[in-house]
């Protein structure tokens, strides 16, 4: 899931500036997940809105607005709200808020800070496990990801900073290769941390990535 | 004697480390070097140590070279990708410097300069592979150089660590990649040393025990903040205690080397620029 937080409402607003008419829109997947996009979280901006002087032509939570067919059919459905509109406020991840403005010929603003790709472990409790680097290599260290785990992204064991299970940059941040080693042993595969791990291929990560299946 | 001479012949060698100045005035810094000549086989040039920005590394080793000193250039991962580096060393290989120390670098969340993107882009491990390969005369990308360089390389530990099997393996795999040599972290701990030794018996290359003076409670307070350093309390209590603290330190760091002789094959001091005290140290060795 892409883990989002809310940003900073004095810079939402900054960023609203010269604007009147607002069109707020949600996100019913990973947004609503994180309680950063969801109904109610549209709900309280668009009331902190209007307490702010601004006339709100129209909210609504789409179900992924990363996705353009469903961004496509929203704007159909909800034309005559938003062409009242000077600009979209999108409370999603970078995907959604980009998607939204690609299909509507206004000005999308995001309202939510994009972190990372994590997972949930409890509510309100996310953890990053990915970068999307495009070169998996969790066989290797016991499904734990070194890449995106470990702050340096090293992939031949911990520096001299790793003490007590804990990382230099962070007394409350994990080591990953402590997680890794102890996985590892767990699962009685050891002896793969020995073996000297090749530099990462960044040529598979080349931004902007796609995939275009046909 | 060069230093990878000392390497090769000497039964103990000794390094030390000194930092370049934040800034284009070396007046001072060069005075300093100058104390080290003819007392250490060869010297170490910080590189942007604990993120904090020094001039360049590679100058300052061409400087020290121009002295009559044998620069060991450390060069780590966090400020330069692969491709940076490489030029870095060739460029340095052109200027005289015949030795690298890899290191991973520390993160900069801590230092001044905490918004730059740090690159990380290959680890120690991969660092002095990369090196051992430009030995070969083949690049990061497995192409020919032309002319290939000779660098003496290095790589770091730190014995104190805790737990400590992690370091182990790296150690090794920094070895298999063609280490010739092992700077370590500080260490004040002399039985945690012998034990650390003891579990890196098949271990052939030379290792330089890392040695800080401590100069004042303060420092021995900074000191007990960095990650696997343990200052035992009685060394805190002698230094609080100490009628002449610089004296002490000299003392200490004499005792620690003397207490490991046999567990090591030679010492690096890292002195936070104060060179003064390592002569009368080594006197005392």
């Amino acid at each position: 899931m892409i883990i989002t937080e809310k940003k900073e409402y004095k810079k939402i607003l900054e960023s609203l500036k010269g604007m009147d008419s607002i069109y707020v829109v949600g996100c019913g997947r990973c947004a609503t997940s994180c309680s950063t996009g969801g109904e109610e979280q549209v709900f309280d901006i668009v009331a902190k809105l209007k307490k702010d002087g601004k006339s709100i032509s129209g909210s609504y939570v789409i179900e992924a607005p990363c996705d353009e067919r469903l961004v496509a059919k929203f704007s159909r459905a909800e034309k005559s709200k938003i062409d009242k509109a000077d600009a979209l406020l999108v409370l999603g991840c970078g995907a959604g808020v980009q998607t939204v403005s690609d299909v509507i010929k206004l000005p999308a603003y995001p309202a939510l800070e994009s972190i990372f790709l994590g997972k949930t472990k409890t509510l309100g409790k996310f953890y990053e496990m990915c970068v999307m680097c495009g070169d998996c290599a969790l066989e290797e260290t016991g499904g734990i990801c070194p890449v995106a785990r470990c702050s340096k992204h090293l992939l031949n064991g911990p520096c001299g900073g790793s003490h007590k299970g804990k990382c230099e940059v962070d007394e409350n941040l994990d080591c990953a290769w402590y997680l890794i080693f102890e996985r590892l042993k767990e699962l009685k595969q050891f002896d793969r941390i020995k073996k000297f791990q090749k530099p990462k291929d960044y040529s598979k990560s080349i931004r902007p990535r796609k995939v275009e299946l046909r | 004697m060069t230093f990878k001479e000392a390497l090769k012949s000497k039964d103990f060698v000794i390094t030390a480390e000194l930092s370049p100045p934040k800034g284009v005035d070396l007046e001072n810094v060069l005075r300093k070097a100058d104390i080290l000549k003819g007392k250490v086989d060869g010297v170490n040039a910080t590189d942007n140590q604990v993120a904090v920005l020094h001039l360049s590394s590679v100058a300052f080793c061409a400087l020290l070279a121009q002295k009559g000193l044998d620069p060991i250039l450390q060069t780590n991962c966090r400020d330069r990708n692969a491709l940076a580096i490489e030029a870095d060393l060739l460029g340095a290989y052109a200027l005289g410097i015949r030795n690298v120390l890899a290191i991973t670098g520390d993160y900069p969340k801590k230092s001044l300069h905490h918004v730059v993107k740090p690159v990380f882009d290959i680890d120690s491990v991969q660092l002095i592979k990369l090196i051992k390969d430009m030995n070969k005369g083949i690049d990061f990308a497995g192409e020919p150089l032309v002319g290939a360089p000779n660098f003496t390389v290095g790589g770091v530990v730190n014995p104190g660590a805790d737990p400590i099997e992690g370091q182990i393996i790296k150690l090794k795999k920094k070895i298999d990649a063609g280490a010739q040599f092992i700077q370590t972290q500080i260490v004040y701990d002399i039985d945690g040393f012998k034990k650390f030794r003891d579990k890196i018996k098949d271990i052939k290359v030379k290792i330089l025990l890392g040695i800080l003076p401590v100069r004042s409670s303060k420092m021995a307070q900074a000191i007990q903040n960095i990650p696997g350093v343990h200052l035992p309390k009685k060394l805190i209590d002698r230094i609080e205690k100490a009628k002449d603290p610089v004296q002490e330190c000299v003392d200490i760091s004499a005792e620690i080397i003397n207490g490991l002789k046999g567990y090591i094959d030679g010492v690096h001091f890292m002195t936070l620029n104060n060179v003064e005290v390592i002569p009368e140290i080594i006197s005392r060795i």
